[in-house]
């Protein structure tokens, strides 16, 4: 493989890594604030909301924070893997996941809230286990809505730029995705490199978006 | 056997109007019907029955376990209730065939009998041809079949059925009684039954309470309850339109007759235990006992009212005469030919059709 395909290469494996966790993450979130009641529900909401609307920066300062080679967190991820967590490529996947994650809570939280209630009540006075209903009922209901969100949280994934750059830095070969990689050609002044980068990035995305709409949920016949 | 004792307070809030459910009744095996308008507390009180609403105070007992008791904290989760829920809007998992939705139900029974079980379920119920399908593609007398064998499907202890001719057309109702007529006959266990319908609480009910904001206001055999609504409001729940208000001028235990005035005219009547002379009531008449004559310049008799003929509408059996004062008679539809042309009316009310609230 050429060093120019690598930073595509790896925004697709750190994107597919991001959606996947997110998927599992977002899905869980999404059914608790569905069906659970308690204290502090919104701001638990709100809290999942946050990376889609701070700024990069503070977010990737706040993980910087939190997962950095002094912090309690990369200590123990440390003492794991043997290497701090930061400037790595898995820290990318953090940095998309946490980027992904709300995407998919509020979507499925939305499905999960409007479509299936009844057919859940049914279920349940059936003797339907919580996961029983969750599989078999409640999911495949909101299949549409969901996979529509993994798909627009793939692609947010795989354009992530700030916080990337904050955590995981721009080492070339090893932490430089394609987001990064185009604001480092510019910089060099590389413009052949930046312009393959850009368009198949742009191709990629335009497909997925495409892609999402055609999933998205439609009007359920009665 | 259920016994329930609920009492339930839901506080007003900007989108939900506040509301207060507090009843208490038993249901033996056969049909039990809660009958009431929109908004009188029948679903909640199936879903406190079946566990979607924790009630703030009450006991509900089926056979001899404890669903929910208040002073003891019990509280079973709907899983644990083994109650038939068949919901107002059919509630058939649309991503599954008909078939699945019967699998789906039989869950905890072992792989064999299962099977057994599903196929058994699909031939009694006229499932055959539409099994393979889902519900968006099959009839709605094929969808509530469905969701009736799927509410059975676990052997229930109990099996409530939420308005199930709710938005049913009138030949596809007939069906449905006709079929809960057969689950009756074979099901062993107390069917509870919400409607709104007081044909279907004659066609099936052995039993049916009266609900009103969150209150059963009467209980008894539909006859009985028809013959004697225990009150003004449950006469209109039923659809009495004949109301009127009235005094009592005379009672004679002894002839056991009684006389009563309402809008200037005397009427002869039973005698009503528990009455006292003087006694403001509501008179109630249905509007299928009282019958009519023409005048011709006659004299009214005892027990004849003269008035004018508003109004005449037509329904599939029967006329429905308005006349002034308020009275509304209902006549067959010959005898109506055979009066058309009377100019003035004389109504008479049979002193055994007279009841006082």
């Amino acid at each position: 493989m050429t060093n120019s395909w690598f930073p595509l290469w790896l925004s697709l494996r750190v994107a597919v890594l991001a959606t996947l966790i997110s998927v599992a993450f977002g899905l869980w979130m999404a059914w608790v604030l569905a069906n659970r009641e308690f204290r502090g529900k919104e701001l638990v909401d709100a809290m999942v909301t946050l990376p889609l609307v701070l700024p990069p920066t503070v977010l990737g300062y706040y993980l910087l924070v939190v997962l950095g080679t002094s912090s309690p967190l990369g200590h123990i991820y440390e003492s794991l893997f043997g290497a701090p967590l930061v400037f790595t490529w898995q820290a990318a996947v953090v940095a998309s996941t946490l980027h992904a994650i709300p995407l998919l809570t509020k979507s499925a939280r939305a499905a999960f809230e409007s479509t299936s209630r009844n057919y859940e009540k049914a279920a349940r006075a059936m003797g339907a286990s919580e996961w029983r209903v969750f599989w078999r009922v409640t999911l495949p209901l909101s299949r549409r809505a969901v996979a529509a969100a993994s798909v627009t949280a793939f692609a947010r994934a795989l354009g992530d730029f700030g916080v990337t750059l904050m955590i995981a830095g721009n080492l070339p070969g090893k932490t430089q995705t394609a987001a990064v990689g185009i604001y480092d050609a510019v910089q060099r002044g590389d413009t052949r490199a930046a312009r393959v980068l850009v368009l198949a990035l742009s191709v990629a995305t335009l497909a997925i978006v495409y892609a999402a709409n055609r999933l998205g949920p439609r009007p359920v016949a009665e | 056997m259920i016994e329930a004792r609920i009492t339930k307070r839901i506080a007003p809030s900007p989108d939900v109007a506040g509301f207060s459910l507090d009843l208490e009744f038993q249901a033996r095996p056969g049909i039990t019907a809660l009958f009431g308008t929109a908004g009188a507390g029948k679903t909640l009180t199936f879903d406190a029955i079946a566990g979607f609403v924790r009630p703030d105070a009450g006991r509900i007992m089926l056979d001899d376990r404890i669903l929910f008791d208040g002073a003891s904290r019990v509280h079973l989760t709907p899983q644990q209730r083994n109650c038939g829920y068949v919901l107002q809007r059919d509630g058939l998992f649309p991503n599954m065939t008909l078939r699945e939705n019967l699998v789906f139900a039989a869950d905890r029974l072992p792989r064999l009998e299962r099977h057994r079980r599903v196929n058994e379920t699909v031939e009694r119920f006229q499932l055959t041809e539409a099994a393979g399908r889902r519900p968006q593609e099959v009839s709605k007398n094929e969808k509530i079949r469905c969701s009736l064998a799927r509410g059975l499907m676990s052997s229930p202890q109990v099996l409530l059925l939420d308005e199930p001719s709710h938005g049913l057309d009138p030949p596809s109702r007939t069906e449905l009684l006709r079929l809960l007529r057969a689950v009756r006959a074979d099901f062993p266990r107390p069917i509870l039954l919400a409607t709104c319908d007081l044909e279907e609480c004659f066609q099936l009910a052995d039993e049916m309470l009266v609900l009103r904001h969150g209150r059963i206001v009467q209980r008894g055999r539909p006859r009985e309850i028809l013959e004697h609504p225990a009150s003004v409001e449950v006469a209109r729940l039923l659809g009495i339109s004949n109301l009127f208000q009235a005094e009592i001028t005379a009672l004679d235990p002894g002839r056991n007759t009684s006389r009563l005035r309402f809008q200037e005219h005397e009427l002869t009547g039973t005698y009503f235990p528990g009455h006292l002379l003087g006694d403001r009531v509501w008179l109630c008449v249905r509007a299928g006992d009282l019958r009519v004559t023409g005048r011709n310049g006659a004299r009214a008799e005892a027990n004849q009212v003269p008035a004018k003929l508003l109004y005449v509408s037509e329904m599939p059996q029967s006329v429905r005469l308005e006349f002034t004062g308020d009275i509304s008679v209902e006549l067959a539809r010959n005898e109506f030919e055979r009066q058309k042309d009377n100019e003035d009316w004389l109504v008479e009310f049979p002193p055994a059709a007279l009841r006082v609230l």
